[in-house]
């Protein structure tokens, strides 16, 4: 199992969950988050007063996934949240120890397994 | 000059010059949190450009003598335009001017409700100041500068067809021209602050109070019956639209409520000092259906007119000046009878003056934005709108949180605040 977390430009989120969903991945968690990749700062002024603005605001996905999906889900995320520019983001693919459904106490493989669905 | 005149014009001139910031918080509200500045800019900076062309030439092309299509160059700059009554009126000319200017301005801030999220800040403003000399001015002078409408007995009491339907006609012809944004039709697009849009509703509908109650350009019961209208339909409409919210789907929403206060309050416009209050009424309750269904079909074309200016001020203004022709009353202070009181002429007339401006602004409106955009491009880049407007046109946010933002010194002093930047490729 994985922790896939994801950064990515929030102008992309769109994409990025439709992408997620063709692959019948259901669960996630999204964040709104500022960060600083390396892009160009945005210089703005308010009323006379110039500031720089280093952090820019961002998306931040965690998908918890078993392995055989990890693959499949950088992938598309990859082609989805990409727009060519700095500032696309990163991924951040992590070790998961245990994974648990709160409502039914299951554990992971069929934690992770949308409901519904077999998870074998 | 009548001091009681002047006096109520003067505070229908305040009153009306609210209704544009009013307007901005009324669009404002309707957008993402991410282009609010930029919205309310586009209804402000009117103000500004469109009031300065009225002043230097735009109100001589509409009140000056002229001929029956357009008037004459002699009032520019405002020659001759002093404290003596305007011609006709007990009100000194400056004023009159003055007042006609807070007209002009919200006009063409109207428009900008089509165009919002994507139109690019300086080719707006410099359109919208073009459209108010080529559109605005011509047409007000047809109606009320003693142009051809006027004399074919064309009835607009405070700008059904000057002001809404000219606006409206514009806003269809540049929100398909430019085109829709990004997200359009992809995703939903939600009002980042309904409360904003309440807040700006209630402040038009005061501001209202002298757009049709001043437009009476006296202080005399044309102006008490037109500010009663004014108080009554939009009353009758907000309930209207409320039912119909209700019935379709069992929710009575606040953005709704506000569209609903709005549509009754353009339909009213051009019948306000002509029709009885309880016409009024029932005119404010008739113009909640064509709107709230021109609305609901919009929505699910690919026509970004992304506020509904075209189902708002385009269907409620056609709908007001028509149900002038049916509804104006001799015994209301009308020039002439309506249809109600048999005859049909006026209603003829009324649809006609709808055509051919219709026509007239569409037109003139696609030809402005032409020769603007073989200048510089209409549309912010894709990537300008996924930041948003705020950002790009204006540099700077509606709701800046101000983390991470570092102080630059002005050139000259030492750019202590350089050496705090991290470099390229700093860890994120």
């Amino acid at each position: 199992m994985r922790l896939i977390v994801a950064v990515i430009r929030p102008e992309k989120l769109m994409d990025t969950l439709e992408s997620l969903y063709r692959l019948d991945v259901h669960g996630f968690t999204v964040s709104r988050v500022q960060g600083h990749g390396g892009e160009g700062e945005r210089v703005e002024t308010y009323r006379g007063t110039t500031v720089k603005m280093e952090l820019a605001d961002k998306i931040r996905l965690e998908i918890g996934v078993s392995d055989h999906f990890v693959d499949p889900v950088v992938q598309a995320i990859l082609q989805s949240a990409r727009t060519n520019v700095v500032g696309d983001g990163k991924i951040f693919v992590l070790p998961m120890e245990k994974a648990y459904r709160i409502r039914t106490g299951e554990e992971d493989r069929a934690a992770l397994t949308p409901v519904g669905v077999n998870p074998h | 000059m009548n001091t009681a005149d002047t006096t109520w014009i003067l505070i229908s001139t305040a009153l009306v010059l609210l209704m544009t910031p009013a307007l901005a918080f009324f669009y404002g509200g309707l957008v993402r949190a991410k282009n609010a500045l930029n919205t309310m800019m586009m209804s402000l900076v009117s103000l500004g450009c469109v009031g300065m062309a009225w002043f230097l030439i735009g109100a001589s092309l509409a009140f000056g003598p002229g001929s029956a299509v357009l008037g004459d160059t002699s009032l520019s700059l405002m020659r001759g335009v002093g404290l003596e009554p305007a011609p006709g009126s007990t009100i000194p000319w400056l004023l009159f001017v003055v007042y006609q200017g807070t007209f002009a301005i919200i006009t063409a801030a109207l428009i900008s409700g089509a165009v919002v999220e994507r139109m690019r800040f300086v080719p707006y403003a410099v359109f919208i100041t073009l459209w108010s000399l080529a559109v605005y001015s011509p047409v007000a002078h047809w109606v009320w500068g003693g142009g051809w409408l006027a004399k074919l007995g064309a009835l607009d009491f405070a700008g059904g067809t000057v002001v809404h339907i000219t606006a409206a006609s514009a806003a269809l012809v540049a929100a398909s021209l430019i085109g829709p944004r990004k997200d359009y039709a992809r995703q939903a697009v939600l009002p980042h602050n309904v409360p904003f849009v309440l807040l700006g509703a209630g402040l038009l509908w005061f501001g209202w109070f002298g757009f049709n109650g001043g437009s009476a350009l006296a202080a005399n019961g044309a102006a008490v019956l037109a500010f009663a209208n004014t108080m009554m339909a939009p009353a009758a409409t907000l309930v209207a639209w409320t039912a119909l919210d209700l019935l379709r789907t069992g929710k009575a929403t606040a953005a709704g409520g506000a569209t609903g206060i709005v549509v009754g309050l353009v339909a009213i416009t051009p019948a306000a000092g002509y029709v009885s209050p309880l016409s009024a009424m029932t005119i404010g309750a008739l113009a909640a259906l064509p709107s709230y269904f021109a609305l609901l079909y919009r929505s699910r074309t690919r026509l970004d007119d992304s506020l509904d200016v075209v189902a708002a001020h385009g269907f409620g203004g056609i709908t007001g000046a028509l149900l002038t022709g049916v509804f104006a009353q001799k015994a209301w202070g009308a020039p002439v009878d309506g249809l109600i009181e048999g005859h049909v002429r006026l209603l003829l007339v009324q649809f006609l003056a709808v055509l051919v401006t219709l026509g007239f602004s569409a037109l003139t409106t696609l030809l402005l934005l032409k020769l603007i955009a073989l200048v510089t491009p209409l549309k912010a880049t894709w990537s300008e709108e996924g930041l948003g407007l705020d950002v790009t046109q204006h540099g700077e946010e509606a709701y800046a949180a101000g983390d991470g933002a570092l102080l630059l010194l002005h050139e000259g002093g030492s750019d202590l605040a350089g050496e705090l930047v991290p470099k390229e490729g700093g860890v994120r």
